[in-house]
């Protein structure tokens, strides 16, 4: 029994256990407590006595005894929660599964309430459902510690203090309540994909890689528990499509590598197969949403064994199809990439040229790329530097540098 | 149940037609009426403009008067209601209908505590 086994356990079975323990004892501070504790005593057991057969209800049970005993403590808040805590708990050993999976969805929906800001919804996610600690949370989102800190605290008691019910919404409120969950497990794979700013490591830094696996774990969650939902299983299959690059996505050295030079004997197939199977079950079901056509335009540039197989054309189609859903200058943006390929370097100019996006960095360096590939140096050099000075990731920096060498190199 | 205050923000400048606010307070009467027969309504009415309101400043001993609202702004409150609701939900449920029978922002803040149903 080694601590790496018991962090295992923890990563597995926090976020489920401070779900349980917030529905017993309807306050998030004191189900939190409880848990870290409960793992608190496994980290001292368990080393000696073994493994418990089912580590996940042993926690439970140990973090709901802990509660009792600190309610019973705090004679002050003893309430009707407490009250109806001591009523079940006597000696007796909880059923430990049946609504287990809805409280996490439950949870979910709590830290992503619209009331609460967006920062403190991905925040207290990965707290609650992810078990990462504030230090983790705040180097993520490169804020200090003692300002996340806060935030979670402020977020914390603003659920409390205004009523924000633990609830997974009613049907009819259902496709706009899952949008911000679904926004904010997105956002976690995005910022552990590409971290918007310089880190220790930037590109493959250990928190960020964490990052990923948490929110493909968590839209695997939300799949499992919502699986009639295409959107979900749109989101969980372009994550693990995405992901599925990852190992031929950089250089040794964290340079960036294109999707177009990428090695793709080291796509991971597993995960591929998976995304891949995601995308057809979503297919059947004729509900396309922007998740959903996401995910299929990663699939068919996964079906390509090289990069000058890709269906372009069916790309292009897959972003008429999401600019008529969900019409935005960036996916136009996206779009002009695929007809590029497609109708040439001209057309999508044209295209590019007329969206305004000049504040974004990727519209310059999609800008320069095609000024470049028409031969349009000098006006390419101009656009390369200004891609430069919008991003502050060092991988994408270089990437951009190498393209701005290439045309001053021609010209002098 | 909590107990949630809802207030009103509007702008300053003219007032609105006869026949907007006629609209408006034909659907807040709507509003109010279904808040009493749920037993959701506690209390609720507008206030005369900020230029009614006197502060009262504690100091030295003494309370000094002043002419004028405690802070001045663009927007001011402008009414306020007090409903029972169970959670957060319901109240936005509530202040929801509000923002759009009167077209202004509402805030929607619990009062500490918990009330009989």
């Amino acid at each position: 029994m080694a601590d790496a086994d018991i962090a295992r356990v923890f990563r597995a079975e926090y976020g489920r256990a401070v779900a349980v323990l917030v529905r017993l004892v309807g306050d998030i501070d004191l189900a939190e407590e409880a848990v870290q504790d409960a793992f608190a005593t496994a980290a001292e057991r368990w080393p000696a006595a073994g493994l418990p057969p089912s580590p996940a209800g042993w926690i439970i049970t140990t973090a709901r005894r802990r509660a009792v005993d600190r309610q019973r403590r705090e004679s002050s808040r003893v309430d009707r929660h407490a009250q109806a805590l001591l009523i079940h708990s006597p000696g007796e050993e909880p059923a430990e599964e049946g609504p287990v999976h809805d409280d996490r969805l439950r949870l979910i929906f709590t830290c992503c309430h619209p009331a609460l800001a967006e920062s403190a919804q991905v925040a207290l996610t990965l707290r609650l459902l992810g078990g990462l600690t504030t230090a983790e949370i705040a180097r993520a989102f490169l804020v200090a510690e003692p300002t996340m800190a806060q935030r979670l605290v402020r977020a914390k008691a603003k659920i409390r203090d205004a009523g924000i019910p633990y609830r997974v919404p009613a049907d009819a409120d259902l496709p706009d309540r899952l949008r911000p969950v679904l926004a904010v497990v997105y956002l976690i794979f995005n910022e552990g994909y590409l971290p918007s700013g310089p880190g220790p490591d930037p590109v493959e830094g250990p928190v960020r890689a964490e990052l990923c696996a948490e929110a493909i774990r968590l839209a695997r969650l939300l799949a499992e528990l919502m699986p009639d939902e295409p959107e979900v299983l749109g989101l969980l299959a372009l994550l693990l499509l995405i992901h599925a690059r990852r190992p031929a996505r950089t250089t040794a050295d964290g340079d960036l590598v294109l999707l177009a030079e990428q090695d793709r004997t080291r796509w991971d197939r597993e995960l591929l197969a998976e995304g891949q199977a995601l995308v057809r079950r979503c297919l059947r079901r004729g509900r396309p949403g922007p998740y959903q056509i996401q995910a299929a335009i990663n699939a068919v540039h996964s079906d390509a064994p090289t990069a000058a197989d890709t269906d372009w054309r069916q790309i292009v189609q897959l972003y008429d199809q999401q600019l008529e859903l969900a019409p935005s200058p960036v996916v136009a943006l996206h779009r002009a990439v695929a007809l590029a390929e497609v109708e040439g370097p001209a057309r999508a100019l044209e295209t590019v040229e007329r969206l305004d996006l000049d504040g974004y960095y990727l519209w310059h360096a999609l800008r320069a790329d095609l000024l470049r590939r028409l031969g349009r140096d000098a006006e390419a050099a101009l656009a390369y530097e200004t891609a430069l000075a919008l991003t502050h990731n060092p991988a994408e920096q270089a990437q951009l540098r190498c393209g701005l060498r290439s045309v001053t190199r021609r010209d002098g | 149940m909590k107990q949630y205050l809802l207030s009103m923000y509007q702008p300053e400048g003219p007032v609105p037609s006869p026949e907007f606010l006629e609209r408006v307070m034909a659907d807040l009467g709507v509003l109010r009426r279904e808040l009493e027969s749920t037993g959701s309504w506690v209390f609720g009415n507008g206030l005369h403009a900020p230029d009614t309101a006197t502060v009262l400043r504690p100091g030295e001993g003494e309370v000094l008067v002043t002419d004028g609202p405690f802070t001045e702004g663009k927007e001011y409150l402008g009414g306020v209601t007090v409903i029972k609701a169970p959670d957060l939900d319901a109240a936005l449920a509530w202040g929801r209908r509000y923002a759009l029978a009167t077209g202004l922002p509402i805030e929607v803040r619990p009062f500490q505590g918990e009330v009989g149903d």
